[in-house]
């Protein structure tokens, strides 16, 4: 079974699910921050911004994510006169934008979780905004979206196989590819032991990393 | 000169008015308690001292000098109600201690923060040495209070009474000219007020200038040297403790302390 066949096929897997890895973690590293930046523009206190940031996660948790790949893709070329050259970067683009929604959620349930206390405890001890939010905020509230975080991530690698609407060739499209060519189920079954793997991995991660904030209670 | 003075200070939230002009002085070194039935604004008025509300109206000095002034126009930044705030700490009800750090780090917090601040402020790098003497200040007060086995403990593994004491503590920490106290025992289990209070009582003795409000009727008559009762906004009586539990002249002021019998 070891044959020259099977080397190939998983030749063709792996740059897929190398197209895959690019897409999640670059997604990953860009929509964590941007996603906080997003919560503060939904949390702030001048309203013109407060309400331009909720219509705007609005619309994005509102719509299928296929179709904000497609406008990404789309829109310059039709509406503008300059077609996206790089797939890849139209994907990002969507991809990035839209997990930035979802966390900037997840990131504002977590912070207003956190007891008024907290924040006065630091004021009344003369600290700036800037050092409450990141000296006692922020952990606090990591441990506590820890759990839908990793929802959210798991999602994404999942979500990844969208890029194929237009024609990136991640993982499930290399897979489709061959059982198209040469009629053969099996790559697809493998192609499933990849994300579980993955999948397996990111949850061992995040079971750590839950260990390792579990030194304090709160 | 009195070391605090409060002018006609008024709080409104909304329609309600929660603080009707109140007016008093604080000289230094004494302690202050603040008795009253719920709702009659004795919160209020501490966070209005904290700058954690802003009054209405009225006038809060500190040794004559204007922290907070209803008349004037004048914009206060963020770092001048920053710099304000150091001249009072607060103790909270519910301790708020910040539960991802130490003990000892709960402590060093705020005086490490403001080093750094400063240090940002004046374009240098921020002074190590000084580090080093907020830790060993840091452990002195806490053993001053009773928790020098406990630096390297997270607040969820204390009793509340010991939450409370490096609450305390780390108010201390910034060496405030008035230390304010909201009900700092009324979260406890009663058998954990008395070391609480111990540690009040020891701050008195070394000239600590306090503000407390509390409900220990006992402890604002044996520890205050002035009792102010507040009901429905207002001051309702003030003076020294006896002449305010022993020889009240307010109807109210005699029903309050009938009810709570010393
Ligand atoms: N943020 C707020 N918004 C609206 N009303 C408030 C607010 N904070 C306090 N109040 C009201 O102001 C009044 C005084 O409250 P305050 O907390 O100062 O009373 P207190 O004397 O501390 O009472 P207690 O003994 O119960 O702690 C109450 O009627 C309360 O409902
Ligand atoms: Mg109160």
């Amino acid at each position: 079974m070891f044959d020259s066949e099977f080397w190939s096929i998983n030749w063709a897997l792996m740059q897929g699910f190398g197209s895959t890895l690019l897409l999640f973690s670059v997604t990953l590293v860009a929509s964590l921050p941007l996603g906080l930046l997003v919560c503060f523009g939904s949390m702030s206190n001048f309203s013109p911004l407060r309400y331009a940031t909720r219509v705007f996660i609005w619309v994005i948790r509102g719509t299928p994510l296929m179709l904000q790949v497609m406008i990404v893709f789309y829109l310059p070329g039709l509406a503008f006169g300059m077609p996206v050259e790089n797939r890849m970067a139209a994907v990002l683009v969507a991809f990035i934008i839209n997990y930035a929604a979802y966390f900037s959620e997840i990131y504002r349930g977590g912070i207003e979780a956190i007891p008024k206390g907290q924040y006065e405890a630091g004021q009344v001890l003369g600290l700036t905004d800037n050092q409450i939010f990141f000296r006692i905020v922020l952990i606090q509230v990591l441990k506590r979206i820890l759990a839908p975080l990793s929802n959210e991530v798991i999602t994404l690698v999942k979500d990844t196989s969208l890029a194929r609407v237009i024609a990136v060739g991640e993982l499930i499209r290399a897979a489709q590819d061959i059982v198209a060519q040469q009629a053969l189920i099996w790559p697809l079954f493998y192609t499933g032991i990849f994300y579980l793997v993955f999948n397996g991995l990111l949850t061992l991660a995040f079971g750590a990393l839950e260990k390792k904030l579990d030194y304090f209670k709160g | 000169m009195a070391l605090l003075e409060v002018q006609a200070l008024t709080k409104q939230y909304g329609k309600l008015e929660v603080l009707q002009g109140i007016n008093f002085t604080l000289e230094k070194g004494q302690v202050l308690s603040i008795i009253g039935s719920s709702g009659s604004g004795k919160t209020t008025l501490l966070r209005c001292l904290n700058f954690l509300e802003t009054p209405n109206s009225g006038k809060i000095l500190l040794e004559g000098m204007p922290l907070f002034d209803g008349d004037s126009a004048a914009k206060t930044t963020a770092a001048e109600i920053r710099q304000k705030r150091l001249h009072f700490g607060l103790v909270f009800q519910s301790f708020h201690l910040f539960p991802q750090y130490t003990v000892l780090q709960n402590v060093t917090l705020a005086m490490d923060l403001q080093e750094k601040e400063r240090a940002k402020q004046e374009k240098r790098k921020p002074n190590k040495q000084k580090f080093a003497q907020n830790l060993e200040k840091a452990k002195q007060l806490l053993k001053e209070v009773g928790l020098e086995q406990k630096v390297n403990s997270y607040p969820f593994q204390l009793s509340g009474g010991q939450q409370q004491r490096v609450a305390i503590a780390r108010a201390l920490a910034l060496e405030p000219d008035i230390l304010c106290f909201d009900e700092p025992t009324s979260a406890l289990d009663p058998e954990l007020t008395g070391e609480v209070l111990r540690v009040i009582r020891e701050l008195r003795n070394t000239h600590t200038t306090m503000i407390v409000v509390t409900h220990e009727m006992d402890f604002a008559y044996h520890v205050s040297d002035k009792v102010i009762f507040m009901s429905g906004g207002k001051i309702e009586e003030e003076g020294t403790p006896q002449k305010v539990f022993d020889n009240p002249q307010s109807p109210i002021t005699k029903a309050f302390v009938q009810k709570s019998k010393l």
